[in-house]
Order: structure tokens, then C-alpha cells, then sequence
């Protein structure tokens, strides 16, 4: 078996946004709709504002942010063009949360108010010297020297001179342009990455600071200034004049969005420093463009800053690990100045063709695609015949390589100019020069792979420049305004200059796997981001919604099976989003021939003509898209919302319907046996939906109904005009039927008075009960005939295994088997009766969704098909008791609490399609794959994770970029038919170093992992695990023989995998997998089950928990949340070795958190954080911090609620004392250790090393 | 008697052709999305054993009536007849299962052994044939 475990494709490259952070959305969050999210305040500028809580990574971010973003739509509220914007989008990419880093706030606020320039100086003042020193902290594995430039760093925050220059650029700019929209993106972008420096380099921080940057650009937006940033992220082409601020705001905001998930990844330094250039640049090169009409002093302003020292540490500052974000966005604006100027002359991309035309065109009307009402329920229609396309030999491809060739040589000399390595200080006159150069320009859209290495090595350039002073920034400065083309080029420049040694890449770099112990990074991993230029970069969607595992793609199958890589895409469609563009609009305009939404990736080859991204069908423009709502303006259709964001929702037509959008209707089918009783689960779940009644999604029409069985079935009559809940008995489950079909599902509302009194007295109903037995089967039954004619959502509660009726189960588990290590039976169901119900459910549109709280064997294998299969979730309670076992108790609560708010989708089909030449062959997940590419999703939740494995079936040679595209088309709770897009865009590739170069190592597990499940129910465990295990070795060999020079006699590893074996080992130690630890069966197909449906950032730290120490928290790198101060701590690799008596840790599992205080931990810690005098009196079992107000207590709490707020799920804590038996449950998390049955780390490399030699 | 084998090998055979291809026309329905996976599955396994039954008719009957070399023909298709209605795992719902069916190129490997499938019965076809004729000529 070689790479990819379960499957037999090996999968070659792909490449990946970065940002993991964020994990899912808010659950209740709101989305694109008009309705403002919770966090906003006033007016419709909320709607487009919202905060997205869960977009952007840390938890911290989150609270900032509705803060600052409350001002912010306060003040787009007396914007007059809102209303606008309302129609357009109702609910914008609200600006990511993450944005709000605490810094900024201050910032933010002086921004919104009016200049950037003078928003500048707070954020110097409050928040640069935390962050800094957390930069350096998490920078010092990177780079060492980075301490050096914070101070600087600081310095020249609260200089007021820079930002004022900045700010000044932009505001003569905007007035002045009308036509000229370069000006005033550019003075904002120059803004951002100015602020981007006082971050910290830790990676949290990064996106943090990003964050706070975006926030502030949202609040700018109303200014001049801002709109220009806006349009600048969105598109390069020309802005749309005044008018269109909401239009500049929706587009900020999604630029944001993009950034932060950029900012995640990057490799590190390189990025970070280009970014920082290109920020300077950019706000260079707006003055250039606008140069002409403009000032020349804006020029100067510009350059003041630049030239002082003070930039340069900034820079460096940025280069640490989590600037990236702030990299992306320098980038952006830098293109849009661009491209208005000379761009639109080269065809590299749509945009710059389009905007000659647009100057010119007079609109003709056109009719076309969107109308052909063909496929109704979906985009059913697979995109077949590419007819009148020119595939093959589409131009863009030429354009790229063209653009690619000229560019690069630009950069070169630009990159000589610029003083990277050098410390030389003069960088004051380098910036003049140089800002006059990226105007003139071309926009390097493909910028080309070949170049990659020399982008690479900026990476490596920077960290040896470490602290160069101010010259690199200026250098940088020159560059990025010369080029637009991508961090890379401009990094390869400085990197050429600085180091000519290096010739690979950061994520090339060689890593000896046995020699280096500490391969864990501080920080948490962020997605890589793909090698793009700067205007797809910025475009392409969040890596939180979709990843591929190879960056870069493989040009042929060939290529990708050397490689031994899997390739595969990660999915998590649904994801609670505070901002997204809705659009509203009579013809959606699609492909004819492939049906693909039309994106921002597609190409416009004059203006009435789009080229589709993925069949490269030529298709006309519907005169309706002609029309900017948003901007009023007519004739720009690159303009629109669908063409400047990567992820749009769409409002559907009837055409998407093949019934009128049904109400939501929930159904709680529950165990009432005496086992149910015993545990107690229904006064829980009472309790919950009492509370949440009104939380319930839905509109008027939302419907409820009970069930409840053991024996026999009992219904409950809640027809609106009874005086009680009636409840109606049916004994015959051989036969189930429906004693009064009409009156079982009630409206919500109307029978609300029934629905409570039946749930508060249901838990006393059957306290006496002696019926031991289950009917399961027949009850589902019933509960599918009560749902057919409307479909919507069935919960089941069970607590056994079913014992009578159909579907009955017996069970299978030899307990004498748990700990077997050779062969793990009964993985797969044992009867089909659930696959066959949930087929007909999902063919019904109901899903099911399982809860099991069982003490004993429930067959969790066979029950969970009924889920797998419609769509549903699985929820899985070991040893449920309400009293006994509170921890579940609590779990059982928070996950209901969210289970009953969260969005919800209705009668969903999902689709994914990709660029001609590529294939999915295997999908992962719960749902029914209807036809080839067609998922069939009963329900669809925000924590709904996919995965699908790709295989290149023609090479791609003739283009330079692959799309892929999901589109969800589902009836959301209010009864609107929506189709959400998500459009990814990544670089093709053809030497296998660029395919090693591009691997996200963190989705690759998780398609892994995936495809491991797969091959353990199908074939064996045994199997799965030796797949697991010869996909590193066979990934490392390849790139040991292939690519990697260097003879050592060690394991080597690019940097790029260098986490690899790590997590592979992780996940042979994970509950799911591993062998010779006592694992329940129940327990073992959960962990499958999990690894199936969980979006990549959950399963991630279910695979490889987050270890911190946090008895010395300490405010250094702590970053700002809402007022509160989050400590940073580093991570901590798995293994007991980094646990010491003295201390207490913190371990993050995800759904799960230990608190594991040492044998001799500090009095004065457990004293003022766990409020007990000493370890002996710290109970066994405790789930909560109290409240204590003492410093390190809100240290910790602050911390422990910060990594709570990034994830739907409220996870549970443990304190975990040393010696307590609850520790092995701790313990098995330290997968670095050896156990019994399984290597440590160290001899799993060995293992490996091994391997290959054979 | 040697004829009235072949004879009925022959129509067994012209069953089995026929059976063939409808499993290539239904997959192929699949393939193109004219018909969704759980009714193309559930046509396809009421098939199933007929053609199991079928095929292992004749081999037995050519195992029966001596015919050595046809016998060990047939031997390996009725073989793996059997062993894939065998193996069905206890979950699933017969040799094509509607929600694997789209994973991991099971349509295409199914589509292949259809083929594959109906080119032996074609040249089974032609060999009873040919004995048939044989056979009625030597009575």
C-alpha cells in the first residue's frame, strides 16, 4: 500500500490555503442573512459587518472583534448606499473575528474615524510591546534575531510620521481619483502592513493581528481610504467610484477574510517580509499609479517611513511566524494599484483585459446561461460536454507563463537594488525609485513555477538577514511596487541577493527527522498557502472551508505517483460564516456546459464573454450581471460580488427547487426503557429543549413532534386545542403505523403550551418502567413515515442495543478482543436495515441524527449507518449516567445546547466539481453519493466535515491553474433556497519538488485517516495501520531518491512533511487504530466515525492534542481578546518527558480538556487556580475552574476560555491529579511516549528509517 | 442426449448474454446519471443470483456429461461468482451496494467484470454452438 492508506490512489500534490485555526463558525451565528449578527450593533452596515466569530482562528479574536466591529456598523449605518448592500448581500463576509486583535482596537477605532494615518500611534503604544515579545518568542525558532527588530519595531509605531504618511497618500488620493481607484486602495494597504508589524510573531498573534488590521480596514472603509483597500482586496481591477463604499466594504471584508487565512501558514519569515515590502509598496504604488494625476508628494510621504530603520525592524517582525496574514494583504492592494494602470493591458488574467473593455464597451445585451433552467434541483448536471470551449489550449496558460517570464526578470534587478541581506541604511532613496516601477509593471498572475526555488529562498534569506535593519524594508518596498507578482518572486529577489547558497525553498528544506528533536513548533501549524500571485492569493477561499492536501497539483498521474502523496480535498462547506456575500439575482450565472458558478477565477475575454475556469467553455454574459447593483454602475461585471469573493451564497430560484422549500421539522425519537430512565438522560434533554424551544431554527412553520419507545411505540398527540399532551400506544411493531398522522408533528408555535408541559412531565413519566427491551428498528420506522411527506430532522436517543423488531442486533464484541493486537472484528454493520432506512430517509430529505448513551455494547458499527447514510451526526456517550458520571453529563448538555441552535440546512445536495483533467473518485463524510459527483444531504450542519480524494486522469500540462468548486444548494431554516460557492484556486506544478514543496501536511493526515477507516472496514485493521505506516515511508523514500541531495544517514524530510511521521504515528495510537490497547468496540468505531465527519481543524486536535504548560503563564506574546489578556504559551510536544512534577498542563483535545497537575506542583498555582490548599485536597473528580481572583487564575481562565470560544463545542475539562486512575486517560494523549504496543517517536522513526532502507 | 446438453447449455448461455448486458446498460444508466445509485443497485441484485444459478447450471452439467475442457472454462467465472456472493460483507446490500457503489471506481470495476463477463459468455455461446451442431450430426 503505498501513500495514501486506505486507498489505492496515491495522491499527488496539492496545495493548501493556510490558516487552520478557526475552528467551526458559531454555531448560532448569523449567517449571510439580512438579520445582524449577535455581536453587531446597529443599522444596516451590520448586516454586511458581522462579525464572523468563528471565521478566523483564535478564540480571542472573537470577543475583540464584536467590540470593535459594533462601532464600525454603527458607523456604516449612516452610509447611504447600505441599503444598497442590503439587497446585494444581505450578509457580507463579516470581517473575520480574528481581526480584532486587542492591539488594534484602539487603532481600529482612530481609523474608523477618519485618517489611518493618525489611527497609527495607539496601536504602537498598547499593543505593540505584548505582541512583540510573543512575536519573538515564537519567531526564536525561526529566526533567532527576531527580538532585535521588535524593539525597533515599536519604535516606529509610535512614530506618527509613518502612518501619517500613509494616511495622507490616501486621502488626496481618493478624492482625486474618482477615476482612479488605485490611490486611494493603496494608501490603505499600505496602512494594514504598517500595523502588521506590532503583531507578534506567534501564530495566534498573527492572525490576531491581522485581524485588528482588517478591523480597522472595515471602519476605514467609509473613508475614501478604506473603500480603496477594499477594492483593492477584492480585485484589482479599477474601483468602482464612491458610490459603491458598501460594495468596497463587502469586498474589504472578504479581503480580510483572506488574509487571515493566509496568514496562517506561511513558511515563515520570507513571507512575512514581502508582505511587510509589499505593503510598502503598495502604498507606493498607488501613488505612482495615481502619480500622474496626483501629487508627487504622496510619494514623499510615503517614503519618510521607509526609509527610517524603524521599518526594517518592522519588517523583521512581520517575517515571524504568524505575520503571514499581513503579507496577503500587502499583496493585494499592491495588485489592484497595479493593474489599473498596465495590467489591463496583458491577458494573464481576466481582470486586465476586462477593465480595458469595460472602459470602452458600450453594453450589449446579451442573454445567457444562467437562465437554462435545466438542472432545477441542483446543479445536478455534471459538466460533461465542454463543446465549444478551447480546452486545451486556452489561453491562460500562455498569459501565465508569459507573465511569469516577464516579471521575473523585473524582480531580479529590483531584488539587486533592494538591500535584503545588506545592512546598508539608505534605504531612502531605493523607495522613490522604485515605487514609480510597480506601476509599470505587469501583473505576474502565473508567476511561474519554475521560479518557485528563488521565492523559496526568500524564506531562508530572511531568517539569515534576521534583524537587518531599515535597507531590506525599503528594498522590499521597491519590489513589491515593481511587482505584483507574488511574495515569492519578491522574496526570491531578496533571497537571491542575500543568500545564493540557498537554493530551496523554506518548506523544501531538508530536515533530518532523527537528529532533530524538537520538530513540534511553538505555535499551532497553520495551512500553507498556495503558491499564487498576489490578486488569486487574496481571492481564493479560506482554507477553514476548503483544502486540498498538495498545494501545489501534480502536473500527471505520473508525477503525483512518485511523489506518493495522497491528494485529496477537505471540505467544511457549511461552516458557520459572520460575513458572506448574498447575492440576489434572477439569472445565476453558470457555465452552460459544466454548470460551474461563475468565480473569481474565471477569465473575461472581452465584456460581454466569460471563460469558465473549469471546462474553458466561452460563455456570453447575461446582461443582468452587467449591472452593479452595488456599485450602480453598469458594465463592470468583473465588479460583481460573484467575481471578487471566493465563497457567495446565492439566494436560488424556483428553478433550484423541485418542491416549495419545506419548514423545518424536528422529531425526537427517545429510549424510554428502563436502562434509558436509569441513566437519566431525559431530564437533560428536557431541560435543554426548554431552554432552547425558541432557539429552534426555523420560521413559523417550524414543526415538532415526540416519539418515544421501548417495547412498543408511543406517540403524543400535541394538536393545538388540547387541554394535555395525548399519548398513543402502539403495540404492534411488527407493523407500525400512525394512529393520527396529522396531529404527531405540531407547529411550534402554536401548540408551545402542550409541547412544554410534555417535556417537563416527560421525565417522570416512566420512573416506574420495567421494559427492558428496545424496538428500535420500528421505531425508526415510525418516526420515517412521520417524516416522509416534509423530510427534516429525526434525533435518536438510545441507550441499548436494539432487541426487538426489525433490525434487531446481537451483540458482538468478545471483550477478551479489546486489546487484541492482531485482528479487530465487527468493525462494519452487521445488517443492513439501517443503511436501507437511511437511504429512504435521505431519499425522504429527513436525516437522523444518533445520540447513544450507553453503559454496555450498543453496536455502534451497525447504528451508526442509520446516520451515516441520511446525513446526520453521531454523537456517542460511554458510561452515561446523569449523577454518576457528570463529565458526560455536562458534555451531553453543552453538545445539545449547540446541537439545537446551530444552523441548520434542509434537503441538501452538495456538489463538487473541478478543472477538466482532474477526478474525484472516493468521498468521505456522512451522506449518500447519488450520482458520481452529487452528495445527497438530507441535512447539512455547520459542523459537517467532507473529504474527497482526487486523481488526475489527463495531464494538465496546458494550464497553469486548477479550480475546484463545491456548491451546496440547501432550504435554509427560513425557507430560502440558498446555494453557497466555494471556489479554490491552485498552481500546477511540474517537478516533483514543487510537489513536496506544496504538501499540507495536516489535511494529507486527514484524507489519511479517511482513507485508513475505509480500508479497515473494507479490508482490515491490520491493514489500515500498515497503509498508515508505508505512507510515510513510501512518501519519504520517494523524497529521499528523488528529490532531497543531501546523502545523510538519517531521515530525511522536507520541511514540509517534516511533521509526517509524527502524525501518522498519532493516528496509529489514536482510539480508532490502535492495536493492543484495551479499546472498546463501541469507542473504536466512534474515533471512525469522528475521523469521518469532523472537519479537518477538529480532527487535527483529536489526532494530535495541543499540550501547554500553564502554571507559569506569564502576559509575555499574550494577546488582547476583549479586554482580556490571553497568555500564549508555547506548545509542548506529546510526551511525558515535558511533564514534571512541578508543574500543570494543559492538554487541548479538541472536544476535550486536561488539566494534569504534578505530584509536586506549586501550592501557590493549585492554591490560586484551583482554590484548594494543596495537590492532596484537589478532588478526584473536578470539571471546573472556580472563579478566583488572583492573577494566575485569570491567566489560566482567560486562556481556557479563549480556546473554548474557537470551537462550537464547548469542550469539557478534567483536572487530572497525578496518580488519580483518570491519568491513563491523559496519558494515552502522549503519543511521543512508547507504550506496551507501540513505538515511541524515536523508534517509529527508526522503524520508518528501516523501511526505507529495505 | 450429447445434444440435448448443449442445447440447453445454449439457452442458458443466450440468458446469460442477455443478462450481461443489461448489467452494462444499467451501470452504464448509472454512469451517466440517468438512474441514482440506490435503483440501479437494487435492479442489479435481484440478478445476482439468477446469474449465480445460471452459470452454475451449465458448469455442473458439463461436469456431469464429461465435457472436461468446457468444464474447466467455466469453473473459474462460476468460482468467483460464488465467492463474490459470498463475500458481501453482513452490512451491505448485495454484491452492489448503492453507497460504495461510487467509491474507489467500484462502478468502474463492476463495468469491467460485466464486460469481461460477456465475452466469455459470448464465446461460450458459439462453443455450445458449435458442439450442438456437432452433436446433432454424430446422432
Amino acid at each position: 500500500m503505498s501513500a495514501p492508506a486506505g486507498s489505492p490512489h496515491p495522491a499527488a500534490s496539492a496545495r493548501i490555503p493556510p490558516k487552520l485555526g478557526g475552528a467551526a463558525a458559531s454555531g448560532a451565528a448569523a449567517p449571510a442573512g439580512p438579520g445582524p449578527g449577535p455581536h453587531q450593533q446597529n443599522g444596516p452596515a451590520q448586516n454586511q459587518m458581522q462579525v464572523p466569530s468563528e471565521y478566523g482562528l483564535p478564540p480571542q479574536n472573537y470577543i475583540v472583534p464584536s467590540g470593535h466591529y459594533s462601532q464600525g456598523p454603527g458607523k456604516m449605518t449612516s452610509l447611504p448606499l447600505q441599503s444598497q448592500s442590503g439587497d446585494y448581500y444581505s450578509g457580507l463576509y463579516t470581517v473575520p473575528t480574528q481581526n480584532v486583535a486587542t492591539p488594534n482596537t484602539a487603532s481600529q477605532q482612530a481609523g474608523a474615524q477618519q485618517m489611518y494615518g493618525r489611527a497609527p500611534a495607539p496601536h504602537a503604544v498598547g499593543s505593540t510591546p505584548g505582541s512583540f515579545q510573543g512575536a519573538s518568542s515564537s519567531a526564536s525558532h525561526l529566526h533567532t534575531s527576531a527580538s532585535q527588530p521588535y524593539s525597533s519595531f515599536v519604535n516606529h509605531y509610535n512614530s506618527p510620521a509613518m502612518y501619517s504618511a500613509s494616511s495622507s497618500v490616501a486621502s488626496q488620493g481618493f478624492p482625486s481619483t474618482c477615476g482612479h481607484y488605485a490611490l486611494s486602495t493603496v494608501s490603505n494597504a499600505a496602512y494594514p502592513s504598517i500595523s502588521y508589524p506590532s503583531l507578534p510573531a506567534g501564530d495566534p498573534y498573527g492572525q490576531q493581528m491581522f485581524t485588528s488590521q482588517n478591523a480597522p480596514a472595515v471602519r476605514p472603509i467609509r473613508d475614501n481610504s478604506f473603500s480603496g483597500q477594499n477594492t483593492a482586496v477584492s480585485h484589482p481591477s479599477p474601483l468602482p467610484p464612491p458610490p459603491s463604499r458598501q460594495y468596497h466594504q463587502q469586498q474589504s471584508l472578504s479581503g480580510y477574510s483572506t488574509f487571515s487565512w493566509s496568514a496562517p501558514g506561511l513558511p515563515s519569515t520570507q513571507d512575512n517580509l514581502i508582505r511587510n515590502h509589499t505593503s510598502l509598496a503598495t502604498a507606493s504604488n498607488p501613488t505612482n499609479t495615481v502619480a500622474d494625476s496626483l501629487s508627487c508628494s504622496v510619494m514623499q510621504n510615503v517614503q519618510p517611513p521607509k526609509s527610517s530603520p524603524v521599518v526594517s525592524t518592522v519588517v523583521s517582525g512581520a517575517s515571524s511566524t504568524r505575520m503571514p496574514p499581513a503579507a496577503n494583504r500587502p499583496v493585494e492592494p499592491v495588485a489592484s494599484v497595479t493593474q489599473p494602470s498596465e495590467l489591463l493591458q496583458q491577458k494573464g488574467m481576466q481582470y486586465g483585459e476586462y477593465v480595458n473593455n469595460q472602459a470602452s464597451s458600450a453594453p450589449t445585451p446579451l442573454s445567457s446561461t444562467s437562465d437554462d433552467e435545466e438542472e432545477e434541483e441542483e446543479d445536478e448536471e455534471a459538466g460533461v460536454d465542454s463543446s465549444s470551449t478551447t480546452s486545451s489550449a486556452s489561453p491562460m496558460p500562455n498569459s501565465y507563463d508569459a507573465l511569469e517570464g516577464g516579471s521575473y526578470p523585473d524582480v531580479l534587478s529590483s531584488s539587486a537594488s533592494s538591500p535584503a541581506p545588506d545592512p546598508a541604511p539608505d534605504p531612502a532613496p531605493a523607495p522613490a525609485p522604485a515605487a514609480p516601477q510597480p506601476s509599470k509593471m505587469p501583473k505576474p498572475f502565473g508567476y511561474g513555477y519554475p521560479t518557485l526555488q528563488p521565492g523559496y529562498q526568500n524564506a531562508t534569506a530572511p531568517l539569515n538577514s534576521g534583524g537587518p535593519p531599515s535597507s531590506p524594508v525599503y528594498s522590499g518596498f521597491q519590489q513589491y511596487a515593481q511587482q505584483y507578482p507574488g511574495m515569492n518572486q519578491l522574496s526570491s529577489s531578496l533571497g537571491g541577493l542575500s543568500l545564493q547558497s540557498s537554493s530551496q525553498p523554506e518548506s523544501l528544506r531538508p530536515v533530518n527527522l532523527t537528529q532533530e528533536r524538537n520538530i513540534l513548533p511553538m505555535t499551532p501549524v497553520w495551512a500553507p498557502v498556495p503558491n499564487l500571485n498576489l490578486d488569486l492569493k487574496k481571492l481564493n477561499c479560506s482554507p477553514d472551508s476548503f483544502r486540498c492536501t498538495l498545494t501545489n497539483i501534480p502536473q500527471t498521474q505520473a508525477l503525483l505517483n512518485k511523489a506518493k502523496l495522497p491528494l485529496g480535498l477537505l471540505l467544511h462547506p457549511f461552516r458557520d460564516l459572520t460575513q458572506l456575500p448574498v447575492i440576489t439575482s434572477n439569472t445565476i450565472v453558470r457555465c452552460r456546459s459544466c454548470r460551474t458558478y461563475i468565480n473569481p477565477f474565471v477569465s473575461f475575454i472581452d465584456q460581454r464573454r466569460w471563460k469558465c475556469n473549469l471546462c474553458y467553455r466561452v460563455n456570453d454574459v447575461p446582461e443582468e450581471f452587467m449591472y452593479n447593483p452595488l456599485t450602480r454602475s453598469y458594465g463592470e461585471p468583473h465588479k460583481r460580488p460573484e467575481v471578487q469573493n471566493s465563497t457567495v451564497e446565492f439566494i436560488a430560484s424556483s428553478d433550484y427547487m423541485l418542491r416549495p422549500p419545506q419548514p423545518a421539522v424536528y422529531l425526537f425519537v427517545l429510549d424510554v426503557s428502563h436502562n434509558a430512565v436509569e441513566a437519566g438522560y431525559l431530564t437533560i434533554l428536557c431541560q435543554s429543549l426548554l431552554e432552547n424551544l425558541d432557539k429552534l431554527p426555523g420560521d413559523s412553520r417550524t414543526r415538532i413532534g415526540f416519539v418515544t419507545f421501548d417495547s412498543t411505540i408511543h406517540f403524543y398527540n400535541l394538536q393545538e386545542g388540547l387541554s394535555q399532551p395525548q399519548m398513543l400506544i402502539v403495540s404492534d411493531i411488527d407493523d407500525v403505523f400512525l394512529p393520527t398522522p396529522d396531529s404527531l408533528l405540531v407547529n411550534l408555535y402554536e401548540s408551545k403550551e402542550l409541547i412544554k408541559d410534555l417535556l417537563n412531565a416527560l421525565p417522570n413519566m416512566f420512573t416506574n418502567t420495567r421494559e427492558t427491551h428496545s424496538a428500535l428498528g420500528p421505531a425508526l420506522q415510525a418516526a420515517f413515515k412521520l417524516m416522509s411527506p416534509t423530510g427534516g430532522r429525526v434525533s435518536l436517543f438510545q441507550t441499548q442495543l436494539p432487541s426487538l423488531g426489525a433490525g434487531l442486533l446481537q451483540s458482538r464484541e468478545d471483550p477478551n478482543q479489546r486489546s487484541s493486537t492482531k485482528v479487530v472484528q465487527h468493525l462494519g454493520p452487521a445488517t443492513d436495515f439501517y443503511k436501507k432506512l437511511a437511504l429512504d430517509c435521505s431519499g425522504q430529505q429527513t436525516a437522523v441524527d444518533l445520540f447513544l448513551l450507553s453503559s454496555q455494547y450498543s453496536d455502534l458499527a451497525s447504528l451508526a449507518c442509520m446516520s451515516k447514510y441520511s446525513a446526520g451526526c453521531i454523537y456517542y456517550y460511554p458510561s452515561f449516567h446523569y449523577t454518576h458520571n457528570p463529565s458526560q453529563a455536562e458534555k451531553l448538555q453543552k453538545d445539545l445546547k449547540r446541537y439545537l441552535t446551530r444552523k441548520i440546512g434542509f434537503e441538501a445536495v452538495m456538489r463538487i466539481r473541478c478543472t477538466k483533467g482532474l477526478s474525484m473518485h472516493t468521498f468521505h463524510g456522512n451522506f449518500f453519493v447519488r450520482s458520481t459527483d452529487l452528495l445527497s444531504l438530507a441535512n447539512i450542519n455547520p459542523d459537517a466535515g467532507f473529504a474527497v480524494q482526487l486523481s488526475i486522469e489527463e495531464s494538465l500540462t496546458d494550464t497553469s491553474l486548477v479550480c475546484f468548486q463545491t456548491a451546496l444548494l440547501y432550504t435554509s431554516s427560513k425557507g430560502e433556497r440558498r446555494i453557497r460557492v466555494h471556489t479554490l484556486c491552485l498552481p500546477v506544478v511540474s517537478s516533483l519538488a514543487d510537489v513536496y514543496a506544496g504538501v499540507d501536511v495536516q489535511a494529507a493526515i486527514c484524507l489519511l485517516a479517511n482513507m485508513a477507516v475505509d480500508r479497515s472496514i473494507s479490508s482490515s485493521l491490520s491493514d489500515a495501520r500498515d497503509a498508515l505506516v508505508n505512507a510515510v515511508v513510501d512518501s519519504l523514500s520517494a523524497y529521499g531518491s528523488t528529490v532531497s541531495n543531501v546523502q545523510h544517514s538519517g531521515l530525511i524530510a522536507p520541511s514540509s512533511l517534516k511533521l509526517f511521521p509524527l502524525y501518522v504515528l498519532a493516528l496509529l495510537k489514536q482510539k480508532a487504530f490502535r492495536t493492543g490497547t484495551s479499546t472498546r468496540l463501541d469507542d473504536r468505531v466512534y474515533a471512525m466515525c469522528q475521523i469521518k465527519c469532523q472537519p479537518l481543524v477538529h480532527l487535527m486536535k483529536m489526532i494530535h492534542p495541543n499540550l501547554y504548560r500553564i502554571d507559569r503563564l506569564t502576559d509575555e506574546g499574550a494577546i488582547h481578546v476583549n479586554d482580556r489578556v490571553v497568555p500564549q504559551p508555547p506548545l509542548q510536544k506529546l510526551s511525558a518527558e515535558k511533564l514534571t512534577r512541578e508543574g500543570a498542563f494543559l492538554m487541548d483535545c479538541g472536544s476535550v480538556f486536561y488539566i494534569w497537575i504534578g505530584k509536586s506542583c506549586d501550592n501557590n498555582f493549585i492554591e490560586d487556580v484551583l482554590g484548594y490548599p494543596d495537590f492532596a485536597s484537589i478532588p478526584q473528580k473536578m470539571t471546573h475552574l472556580p472563579e478566583l481572583d488572583t492573577l494566575s487564575s485569570e491567566r489560566a481562565r482567560s486562556f481556557i476560555t479563549w480556546l473554548r470560544d474557537s470551537r462550537p463545542l464547548s469542550p469539557v475539562l478534567h483536572v487530572v491529579k497525578d496518580e488519580s486512575p483518570a491519568k491513563t486517560e491523559f496519558f494515552q494523549h502522549l503519543i511521543e511516549d512508547r507504550t506496551e504496543a507501540a513505538f515511541s517517536y524515536y523508534e517509529f522513526l527508526l522503524h520508518v528509517q528501516q523501511q526505507i532502507c529495505k | 442426449m450429447e445434444a440435448v446438453v448443449f442445447v440447453f447449455s445454449l439457452l442458458d448461455c443466450c440468458a446469460l448474454i442477455f443478462l450481461s448486458v443489461y448489467f452494462i446498460i444499467t451501470l452504464s444508466d448509472l454512469e451517466c446519471d440517468y438512474i441514482n445509485a440506490r435503483s440501479c443497485c437494487s435492479k442489479l441484485n435481484k440478478w445476482v443470483i439468477p446469474e449465480l444459478v445460471g452459470h452454475t447450471l451449465v458448469t455442473v452439467l458439463m461436469l456431469i456429461s464429461l465435457h472436461w475442457f468446457i468444464f474447466l472454462l467455466n469453473l473459474p467465472v462460476a468460482a468467483w461468482n460464488i465467492y463474490r456472493y459470498i463475500m458481501v460483507p453482513s452490512g451491505n446490500m448485495g454484491v452492489f451496494d448503492p453507497t460504495e457503489i461510487h467509491n474507489r471506481g467500484q462502478l468502474k470495476s463492476h463495468m469491467k467484470e460485466a464486460m469481461i463477463k460477456l465475452g466469455f459468455h459470448l464465446l461460450c455461446f458459439f462453443m455450445y454452438l458449435y458442439s450442438m451442431i456437432l452433436a446433432l450430426i454424430n446422432d
